[in-house]
């Protein structure tokens, strides 16, 4: 499997190793995957997308071990992508997310797919939409994307999932916390989970109040306010069924402009990964900011003169060039 | 940018009940950027086998304690193999006799790490390991 031809053709004809191979690809950019992507692009879009976000222990993956048991008996196949977060320190990363999906490696119609998030800080990976694309392509029915643990600010699954459960349980923060965090803004289904414990009855009538006293939504959908015991697997089948009210709600109408910016979004990150390579790559543009940086220039000021040298299309002239035209400007 | 790391499947087969020696070394292995995936205890050879595939790890490392190593190595190859995996790095580390150690890794089971070895060791000897066998595959 050494080139595009090959792994996309093995892909489309449901080799496993293909599909690992390729999601491996797309996670090291390897220069092999916009080709072997392209070749099995056409059967992208079949699959549903549900991302699974919420605080770090908030029962994430045992839920989604549950969601994969269930879509399973009703003979939909599942692939699942579980990020958890590399240290920014080493680049090193400990994968434990599918300890809780032991019994779904057995399952031939399962994938599970673990994956570091690397240098992005939104939750997931900068490869996780390829991936999806990938598994996609495969054939699965039901894609699952467990994010990090999130805090108060990680929500780029919004841009990689159809529909985004966000699940919180008693213990880690109340409702307003939930509030402030903006993980109402991102949930079109919220989960109550480990409703076994103390403070579930609490957590779940200030969210359903929280939920409800927020205007409308812009798309009209109403989010649900479900509870679930993950470990138990209770609570299970209405998030499920939840998850198919929103998908009918947005293939009546929104699905199509939610998918259109999920590519935009992705053209836009592969463009600007190539310029930072094609910029910095090189040591033309380094030295030329030591060379400002030296004369004692702000940052903001040099920042300048780099940009007018690119903007201008001349990015080799030399620096005293680039002074004039930012002193035009 | 992107870059190519090392991934590495951290699995406890057999029945012996206590997995600390391989969450130490699973930390260790992060510690040294590699990104590590962990599963619990108690796998099978096929299931290991099944996780590496769907990983798509550089190498399997394999704690055990139960003294069926002389069985298990094998039969974690041979699962392997049988998945087209036969390129990972198969690995382990545990209490295993010198001279069982000596035959697995005449079998080929690369390298055995007894009790007692430097955790780091392992880390760079993995390192080493793997950057050697990606120069051969010239990727
Ligand atoms: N009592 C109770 N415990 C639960 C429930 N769901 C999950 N747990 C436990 O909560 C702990 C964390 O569960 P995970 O599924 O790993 O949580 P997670 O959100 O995936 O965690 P991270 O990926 O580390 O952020 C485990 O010990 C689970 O057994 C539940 O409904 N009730
Ligand atoms: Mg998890």
């Amino acid at each position: 499997m050494k080139d595009a031809e090959t792994i996309s053709a093995r892909l489309l004809s449901g080799d496993r190793l293909a599909l690992s191979r390729m999601i491996s690809w797309a996670e090291d950019g390897d220069d092999r995957f916009p080709a072997s992507l392209s070749r099995i692009y056409s059967k992208v879009g079949r699959g549903w997308r549900t991302g699974i976000t919420g605080p770090p222990g908030a029962g994430k993956s045992t839920l989604v071990n549950e969601l994969a048991r269930v879509f399973r008996q009703g003979e939909r196949t599942v692939g699942i992508l579980a990020v958890d977060p590399s240290s920014p320190f080493t680049g090193g990363a400990l994968l434990g997310d599918r300890i809780r999906m032991e019994e779904r490696t057995k399952d031939p119609g399962v994938y599970i797919r673990s994956m570091a998030s690397r240098e992005s800080h939104g939750g997931i990976a900068r490869a996780t939409v390829d991936a999806c694309d990938v598994m996609d392509a495969f054939g699965f029915d039901e894609l699952l994307i467990e994010t990090v643990g999130v805090g108060q600010a990680e929500y780029d699954v919004v841009t990689a999932a159809d529909t985004v459960l966000v699940v919180l349980c008693p213990g880690a923060g109340d409702g307003i916390q939930a509030m402030k965090a903006g993980l109402l803004e991102v949930a079109d289904v919220l989960v109550v989970n480990k409703k076994d414990r103390d403070g579930a009855d609490r957590l779940l009538v200030d969210l359903e109040e929280a939920v409800h006293t927020r205007e409308v939504r812009t798309d009209q959908w109403e989010v649900p306010v479900l509870p679930t015991n993950a470990v138990a697997g209770e609570g299970v089948e209405a998030v499920i069924d939840a998850v198919h009210r929103h998908r009918a709600h947005l293939e009546a109408g929104l699905l199509e402009s939610v998918r259109r910016r999920r590519r935009v979004d992705q053209v836009k990150r592969v463009v600007g990964e190539r310029l930072e390579d094609e910029l910095w790559g090189g040591r033309r543009l380094g030295d030329r900011v030591e060379e400002g940086l030296d004369r004692a220039s702000t940052p903001y000021d040099v920042a300048e003169e780099v940009l007018a040298s690119i903007l201008g299309g001349n990015l080799g002239a030399p620096a005293g060039d680039s002074r004039s035209e930012a002193a035009r400007r | 940018m992107a870059q190519r790391k090392i991934k590495v499947l951290v699995a406890k087969p057999g029945l012996d009940g206590h997995d600390r020696g391989a969450k130490t070394v699973a930390t260790v292995l992060r510690d040294h950027g590699m990104e590590v995936v962990y599963t619990g205890l108690h796998q099978t050879p096929e299931m290991i086998a099944e996780v590496a595939l769907q990983e798509d790890v550089d190498v399997v490392g394999l704690s055990i304690l139960s003294g069926a190593h002389m069985s298990l190595f094998p039969r974690v190859r041979k699962e392997l193999e049988v998945r087209g995996m036969g390129h990972v790095l198969l690995t382990g580390g545990g209490i295993i006799p010198a001279e069982d150690m000596a035959e697995l890794e005449k079998e080929g089971f690369t390298r055995l790490f007894g009790p007692g070895t430097r955790t780091d060791d392992i880390a760079e000897w993995i390192q080493t390991a793997v950057e050697k066998s990606r120069a051969s595959e010239g990727v």
